[in-house]
């Protein structure tokens, strides 16, 4: 059986990669969502944060002998840290002008740490092998999946719906969007705004570490691994909906599928698909599929 | 020195004689070097900052001036896109008296540069660019090309595979004009050997990810994956072939490998790999001894791109030694009479098409256990000779050599 002249087994398996991509896109399109959402700060530094989890990753293994699950939970911890003490000495005096000040601040500090990290690592990269555990692949019959890339989207579908949970449905996510609808209000009822803002912008960052560590075996680890991937993030997260959670989710798995589906079809157009996309989401639909309409 | 005593000879005779021939002509009274290339994306790492760094060796060796005119090199990142590329040597050539221009890596800014050159009438030494249109259908009387291109490299390992057994191929080319370039030189040298190409499919430059394109060309069955890309891609595209068992059912033939290449990804996922070279730093004394030299500085091996960035900018100089004068067409008139014999080049010669002749290495890559120190990752397999590795005459499209 065929589907437009593919073999239906080639297909499912194009399918199937495309949902191991799409699962990345979704969690570090859900970081952005976040602090969006909760910030208003369009935090291009996101692509760095990324890029430095792979690091942490790299450099706890090859220099201090750490394995893949520490650095698992390591990178996260670390670049979430890195986050909260930027948004404590840069960020916050951003909160109150243009976003575009909060743009050009974390676009200019991504641009430094890039250089820093080419500086040091150069830009042919560094190799981390798979963990043991998850060496190997399963023959699912229409193709063989490697362990480690259904590992990867287990673990990111369910860190992107844990968060969601988080946010929309308990206690904590309500003081957190509360506080971003009227910080003064929830204050005179005795929390401490500023303190779960900070926390927001450490588990946006250390959302993306945690996508960059688990990126770190499937490729190269490189410098010029977040401002590759970056942009096309942005703009899932432009098609979900600026601040949509579920929207930032499921268009990333959604754009994840259709990308991989043009690398089978038509390749040469598979880098620019997502922004055609975009371009015609925001003709029709200025917010987003997901956005609420201002 | 002669040049010396006749001025001296001049200035004795009458100081309003500036001009004059016999003098040393050089255009701004310093000799200007540019160099652009990608100083900043995936090929930084082949050529980049260290290439530049190679340059300023042979600058230095001359002792910092020739014909007694300072030497000054000029660098600037060209972001992989040909217009930013051309629009820095239009402006170098107009505003800062840039005498000759040195290439870098990737093909479109190649060939961006070379056409400004040419309108501008100056020399533009192409080195860490792969495509032959440079030599060939796009040839120009001011672009030579050093290092390697797409036809040698074909000849090269295409050549070697296809006489191992590895008759059908299939194509992951990058989608610009040196992968085009690569991917139709190859095919040719396939198909001439009794080979069949069973299809190839495009990649994006520095695209993220490989897996979608390993699972076609494993649909393809055939026996030979030719990887028609280079750095970054080609790291990324081995590794998601070693992930996806690829190398179980296909060889891979990676056609444009650089040692930095294989330093990132180490021997272990890329021993037994065979690959086309125009240099290799553990060749002999005299490669190590150099390649010693910039190890020192670097922390890193040259590549064959930084290698030849230095023997070029060394011939240049010379020539401008011999010919008194910065002036282009003199300069590469000179540069095409005499013979190349450094650390990069062993009786090398400039070809009429631009091309500069040079022995070419098919290697292969070593295990891991018979590699004795850091760097030292290849056997010479096959010295291929000069005459053969590249474009024959009646391959030729470019009308200057017909």
């Amino acid at each position: 059986m065929d589907i437009f002249g593919i073999p239906i087994q080639a297909f499912l398996g194009q399918l199937l990669l495309g949902l191991v991509n799409g699962s990345f896109y979704a969690m570090l399109s859900l970081g952005l969502a976040v602090i969006f959402g909760l910030l208003g700060i369009v935090n291009f530094a996101h692509g760095v944060f990324y890029m430095m989890g792979a690091y942490v990753a790299f450099v706890s293994l090859d220099v201090f002998g750490l394995n893949y699950w520490l650095a698992l939970l390591l990178g996260p911890l670390l670049v979430g840290a890195l986050g909260v003490l930027l948004e404590r000495t840069l960020l916050k005096h951003l909160y109150k002008i243009d976003p575009i000040y909060g743009l050009l601040l974390t676009f200019g500090l991504a641009l430094i740490c890039e250089g820093v990290f080419r500086e040091f690592f150069g830009v042919s990269g560094q190799s981390y092998a798979v963990p043991e555990m998850l060496q190997g692949a399963t023959n699912l019959g229409f193709m063989v999946l490697p362990n480690y890339r259904a590992w990867v989207v287990l673990a990111s579908l369910s860190v992107c719906f844990g968060t969601w949970f988080v946010i929309e449905r308990t206690h904590l996510g309500s003081y957190l969007r509360a506080g971003t609808e009227n910080p003064k209000l929830v204050q005179a009822f005795g929390i401490n705004v500023p303190l779960m803002v900070m926390l927001t912008y450490g588990a946006g960052c250390g959302l993306a570490a945690l996508a960059g560590v688990l990126a770190a075996p499937v490729i190269q680890i490189n410098p010029l691994m977040g401002s590759n991937l970056i942009i096309v993030v942005f703009a899932v997260v432009v098609i979900g909906g600026m601040g949509s959670i579920m929207g930032a989710i499921i268009t990333g798995v959604v754009l994840g599928l259709i990308e991989g589906l043009t690398k089978v079809f038509y390749p040469e157009a598979s880098n620019i698909v997502v922004f055609v996309i975009m371009a015609i989401v925001l003709m029709i639909r200025p917010a987003g599929l997901f956005g609420k309409e201002a | 020195m002669k040049l010396k005593q006749r001025i001296a000879a001049l200035s004795f005779a009458g100081l309003g004689m500036v001009g004059v021939s016999a003098q040393a002509q050089v255009s701004g009274d310093v000799i200007r070097i540019g160099f652009i290339t990608d100083l900043s994306g995936l090929y930084a790492d082949i050529d980049g900052p260290a290439g530049a760094d190679a340059i300023r060796m042979a600058i230095a060796d001359l002792g910092g001036a020739v014909a007694g005119k300072k030497i000054e090199l000029l660098v600037a990142d060209h972001q992989n896109k040909p217009d930013v590329a051309a629009a820095k040597a239009r402006e170098w050539f107009d505003t800062q008296g840039v005498d000759m221009l040195v290439g870098g890596t990737n093909s479109g800014t190649g060939l961006a540069m070379a056409k400004v050159a040419l309108e501008k009438k100056k020399l533009f030494i192409a080195i860490g660019a792969g495509t032959s249109a440079l030599t060939n259908e796009q040839c120009s009387p001011y672009t030579v090309h050093y290092a390697y291109d797409t036809v040698a490299l074909a000849k090269g390992t295409g050549g070697a595979v296809v006489k191992t057994g590895g008759k059908s191929w299939y194509f992951l080319t990058a989608d610009y004009a040196f992968g085009a370039s690569l991917q139709n030189d190859t095919a040719n040298v396939v198909k001439a050997g009794g080979g069949t190409v069973l299809g190839a499919v495009k990649h994006p430059l520095s695209a993220s990810d490989f897996s979608s394109f390993m699972l076609q060309a494993q649909g393809s069955k055939a026996q030979i994956l030719g990887l028609a890309n280079a750095g970054g891609d080609t790291i990324n595209a081995i590794k998601a072939a070693n992930e996806f068992g690829v190398t179980k059912t296909m060889k891979l033939a990676g056609l444009l490998v650089f040692i930095n290449d294989i330093h990132a990804l180490g021997l272990k996922s890329t021993q037994g790999m065979y690959l086309t070279d125009s240099w290799y730093w553990n060749k002999d004394a005299e490669t190590r001894a150099w390649s010693r030299k910039f190890f020192e500085k670097i922390k890193r091996m040259p590549s064959s791109i930084q290698a030849a960035n230095y023997s070029a900018t060394l011939q240049y100089l010379q020539a401008i030694k011999a010919s008194g004068t910065d002036d282009s067409d003199k300069v590469l008139a000179q540069m095409k009479k005499t013979k190349i014999n450094d650390v990069f080049a062993k009786g090398g010669y400039i070809r009429d098409d631009g091309r500069m002749i040079h022995d070419m290495y098919l290697m292969q890559v070593k295990t891991p256990d018979k590699s004795i120190e850091p760097w030292d990752y290849y056997n010479v397999v096959e010295t291929i000779k000069g005459d053969v590795a590249f474009t024959t005459k009646a391959e030729t499209k470019c009308a200057a050599w017909k």
